[in-house]
């Protein structure tokens, strides 16, 4: 899959990165995760605000839980991307950190950016947000191995 | 949405769990927990975490392996609701401040358990190490993480 399409076809690559990340990642389908933007070594996707994930019923905000499997899969597939696509990684550790509560209601953004790759690992951070992107709810710091792939039988890469 | 959990309901609703010594009466109350079928029982002083297994939680169907964000889920849920369990004086709902998961072994599609202990408890933040494992073996954790929660009352602070 070519990423370097015009702006206005863009739209659609997004909808092909959502439709077979959810048909591979069972759980990502389970939150309903769309990928909305991606750059080279970037992506942007969005966890739909829905109050079955919601973590404290008094208030309405959403469980740290959701906002970490967002942030999961958001840093995976920024790594992806600069991998070139689907690619065996698996994440070693992620440090999250909440910078204040999610507004109940809205729709979780989350921005990752794989910034290096290293033959055995990649390193990513990110942000998450709910309006603004200059006013963070989280951030995050991930880094992935890189796992080798199995040799095809008849030698081809 | 109608379960409100107000600072006074949670008192009421803590008081409740631990009368009864059922801690799964505090996950009841949150719909998160539901949809990821995260169950807390009873352990010692403190709880103990289950992610009960589910299709919905994988992260990778090729291994099959469980969603890392599923694992992250069941070890904060299970330093706060321990942290809450062993509150004495104030009843505050713990917040998360940082959460940092090492991912150690892949998660196999079965049952996680997960099992926390304070580090320090402070006035206003407690650091919680919490572990996750599988099949009941313990000496080989699938992930381990450490919690940094805010258990101040005051809520000024919160943006």
């Amino acid at each position: 899959m070519t990423l370097d399409v015009p702006p206005d076809q863009k739209a659609q690559v997004c909808a092909v990165m959502t439709h077979g990340m959810q048909a591979r990642i069972p759980h990502n389908r389970a939150l309903g995760l769309e990928v909305i933007d991606y750059a080279a070594s970037e992506v942007w996707m969005r966890l739909p605000y829905d109050a079955k994930l919601v973590g404290n019923p008094a208030t309405g905000v959403l469980h740290g839980g959701a906002i970490s499997s967002l942030m999961d899969a958001a840093c995976g597939f920024a790594t992806m991307i600069a991998l070139g696509g689907p690619s065996p990684i698996a994440t070693l550790d992620l440090r999250i950190d909440y910078l204040k509560p999610a507004i109940p209601g809205g729709d979780v953004i989350a921005h990752a950016h794989c910034f290096k790759i290293t033959r055995h690992v990649c390193f990513v951070r990110g942000t998450a947000y709910v309006h603004d992107a200059n006013d963070p709810i989280a951030s995050v710091a991930a880094t992935f191995a890189r796992k080798a792939r199995k040799p095809k039988k008849d030698g081809s890469p | 949405m109608t379960a409100t959990l107000s600072p006074a309901a949670l008192e009421g609703l803590l008081q409740r769990a631990r009368e009864a010594r059922d801690p799964s009466l505090l996950v009841a109350a949150i719909p998160y927990a539901q949809f990821l079928g995260l169950e807390i029982e009873l352990e010692g002083d403190g709880v103990r975490g289950r992610l009960r297994y589910d299709e919905s939680l994988i992260g990778d169907a090729t291994i099959p392996a469980l969603h890392g964000g599923t694992i992250a889920a069941l070890l904060e849920s299970t330093a706060i609701l321990d942290v809450l369990w062993r509150e004495e004086d104030e009843i505050v709902l713990p917040r998360t401040i940082t959460f940092t998961i090492d991912y150690l072994r892949s998660g196999r599609p079965v049952d996680t358990l997960c099992r926390a202990s304070i580090v320090r408890q402070g006035k206003r933040v407690v650091v919680v190490s919490v572990s996750a494992f599988q099949e009941a073996d313990e000496s080989r954790p699938i992930a381990t993480a450490v919690v940094h929660l805010l258990v101040a009352r005051d809520t000024s602070d919160a943006d």
